[in-house]
């Protein structure tokens, strides 16, 4: 897999979006980059700022070009400061602004929680409502060619633990481009974890603008045997697994949450009380992370509708290894998601 | 700037309205009413008051958990500053925030945090956003010693500079981080005095004197307005009262009792009231006039925050995020 460039080439498996009628097949990337791009026409307020989004590279090509076009006042390199830049970002939301503050890892987000955690998250409700803080903050995992411990960390669980801090994991092309828009367009601090491995993705996408309502998951496949909440790039994983466990009589129910906070737990809940069989997958680490919380929900609240044990698909707690042997090892992907499913599906209690 | 004898008098006004606040509080904090840690901030009332007093209205002010000082100076409510202190509906933050959280959108003042140095790249992304408007308005950030310890502090001065931003920044060097004097904290005098002056205007200055403050905050304020870029002022200065509470709650043995008393005598409100009674710009009538209706007025604030509501649990979930 090459390292700085991201080849999309394949395409996402057909789920059936709304705008299978009015969409192009684009690339993942530039489905981001028509969103921001489209933010940034409509209006004067939103700014774009990171560490190399003037790039050629153009942060995976989400931003690239965009410095030219709209002038580096509006698009713009930042120092390596990511602390300082949150609470710039944080401030300039506070004044009028719309920052969208992009980084090519979350690894680096972890310098900048301060300001995420202490200050954007509590800005709103610490003031009885009186401020808000719209801002977007963007972070895309680096799985695989070695990343290695500190270029490869899904954090989703870390900042899922955060109230007041919106959280986005999108999936597919038209995702990836509408929730960007709803974050932008959001009042309140928005972060959008995506993944590498979304981007070697394309999908059919409209070209006009359009939001999708964040805090709404989505169902990617019906089914009536078990529920498989999955999260960012595992989505395509289990729909795949579930295509080829419908030969073998097993009809499995994939759900997409796309947002983590607010999760949609209307959908899952629903779901698991139809089908009694649920199986979690996340990119991140398994201990007190999103499988574990989504898990817990369900024990919570749907106790009574389960048929089996919930199984979990996660990545287990050590820190990423570089070694692609390792990797295999470390990373969880389709084949964890298939062999999850069949042992809740051949669970006798 | 020459100072005329009526804008002494206001400067003084602002500043014993100040003292006499944060007076009230420490007599009253004992009675366990006011249930939130409070920094007081008596000792340092010429730099909020120097620095405000040259502000308009729709220009920021960002600050930190000895935050009374800056939002009053700034404009804001007193009413619902002690209301906020109770905890109650009718405060600033709606009993949410307490004493380290106040805001008066109305008056520039966006919300104190207190994170040391927290407030130091809110304030620069205020800059930031008065640029991108181009709206010759300006940002002035207050911080302590303590925060000048913050790397925070020196990746905002390089981002102000880089994009010269319309920002103030002011150390108030108070000496003391609870109870961890600066010589424990800091390899000497080394807080950026060697910046270019085109990048950087840099002053350092008495913290305690009020004519001083305001002319240094008149040329920096106006620096930034024309769009010449941040400046950093270092004001010298003292935390008469112990880190948070009334004086009773500070523990003894950290600094000398001479230390301290030296410091009361060159307490910035007694020595320009000296000075302005001398030059009979104040007499004892104007002064006992002043000193009614700031009672009065105080009174009447205490009496407001004590018969508001408290907030109900029902609102618990409430402004978690905005609509």
């Amino acid at each position: 897999m090459p390292w700085t460039k991201i080849e999309a080439n394949c395409i996402e498996p057909d789920f059936a979006n709304e705008c299978m009628e009015t969409g192009r097949l684009i690339a993942y990337a530039d489905a981001i980059r028509e969103g921001l791009r489209q933010a940034l026409i409509l209006d004067p307020n939103v700014f774009i700022m990171g560490q190399g989004v003037d790039d050629p590279s153009g942060m995976f090509g989400t931003v690239r070009g965009l410095h030219e076009e709209f002038g580096p006042e509006r698009v713009f390199d930042t120092p390596l400061a990511e602390t300082s830049l949150t609470g710039v970002a944080v401030g300039a939301a506070l004044g009028g602004m719309r920052p969208v503050y992009f980084h090519n890892r979350p690894d680096f987000l972890l310098l900048a929680m301060d300001q995420l955690v202490n200050h954007a998250a509590k800005w709103h409700y610490m003031f009885g409502g009186h401020v808000n803080v719209p801002m977007v903050v963007w972070a895309c995992i680096g799985r695989g060619w070695g990343s290695a411990a500190q270029h490869s960390q899904a954090l989703q669980g870390l900042f899922f633990h955060v109230p007041g801090l919106k959280l986005i994991m999108p999936s597919t092309a038209y995702d990836a481009k509408g929730l960007m828009l709803s974050a932008i367009k959001d009042n309140n601090p928005v972060l959008i974890i995506d993944h590498r491995f979304n981007f070697k993705q394309k999908g059919l996408v409209p070209e006009a603008m359009y939001t999708l309502p964040i805090g709404k998951g989505v169902v990617r496949r019906p089914g009536k045997d078990i529920t498989v909440v999955a999260i960012s790039h595992l989505v395509v994983d289990a729909f795949n697994a579930a295509e080829e466990l419908s030969q073998q009589g097993v009809d499995v129910e994939v759900i997409d949450p796309l947002t983590l906070r607010p999760l949609d737990k209307e959908l899952i809940l629903s779901s698991v009380s139809k089908t009694g069989r649920l199986v979690v997958a996340d990119t991140g680490w398994k201990t007190g992370g999103v499988t574990a919380e989504i898990s817990a929900v369900v024990a919570e609240e749907a106790f009574s509708f389960l048929k089996a044990p919930i199984e979990r698909v996660a990545c287990p707690d050590v820190p990423t290894p570089a070694g692609h042997t390792l990797e295999d090892a470390f990373y969880i992907g389709k084949p964890e998601i298939k062999s999850a499913i069949m042992k809740a599906i051949s669970f006798r209690g | 700037m020459k100072l005329t004898p009526q804008k002494k008098q206001e400067l003084f006004y602002a500043m014993l309205r100040i003292r006499r606040v944060q007076e009230r509080i420490e007599s009253l904090y004992l009675q366990d009413e006011m249930k939130t840690p409070v920094h007081l901030y008596i000792g340092q009332e010429a730099i909020a008051v120097g620095f405000c007093s040259v502000l308009n209205r729709d220009d920021y002010i960002s600050s930190n958990h000895r935050s009374h000082g800056h939002y009053l100076a700034k404009g804001g409510d007193l009413k619902a500053l002690i209301a906020e202190l109770y905890c109650k509906t009718d405060g600033c933050s709606k009993g949410f925030g307490g004493s380290m959280h106040v805001v008066d959108v109305s008056v520039g003042q966006l919300g104190s945090s207190s994170i040391v140095g927290g407030g130091i790249p809110i304030g620069t992304g205020l800059g930031l956003a008065l640029k991108m408007k181009a709206a010759h308005r300006v940002s002035v950030v207050f911080f302590g010693d303590g925060a000048a310890d913050e790397g925070v502090l020196y990746e905002s001065l390089n981002f102000a500079m880089l994009k010269k931003l319309p920002v103030v920044y002011v150390l108030e060097n108070n000496q003391w981080s609870v109870c961890s004097h600066v010589s424990s904290r800091k390899a000497g005098d080394n807080i950026f005095h060697q910046a270019d002056p085109h990048l950087l205007l840099t002053r350092k200055i008495d913290g305690n004197h009020i004519q001083t403050i305001y002319e240094t905050a008149h040329e920096a304020v106006e620096h930034a307005r024309q769009g010449l870029g941040p400046s950093f002022i270092e004001c010298e200065t003292y935390r008469i009262l112990g880190h948070a509470g009334c004086a009773s709650q500070d523990p003894a043995g950290y600094r000398n009792p001479a230390e301290v008393e030296s410091w009361k005598s060159k307490c910035p409100v007694i020595t320009f009231k000296d000075l302005l009674l001398a030059e009979k710009i104040l007499t004892p009538d104007i002064l006992d006039e002043m000193e009614k209706q700031i009672a009065s007025e105080i009174s009447a604030a205490f009496e407001f925050a004590q018969k508001s509501p408290l907030p109900a649990g029902k609102d618990l979930q409430k402004n978690l995020f905005c609509e």
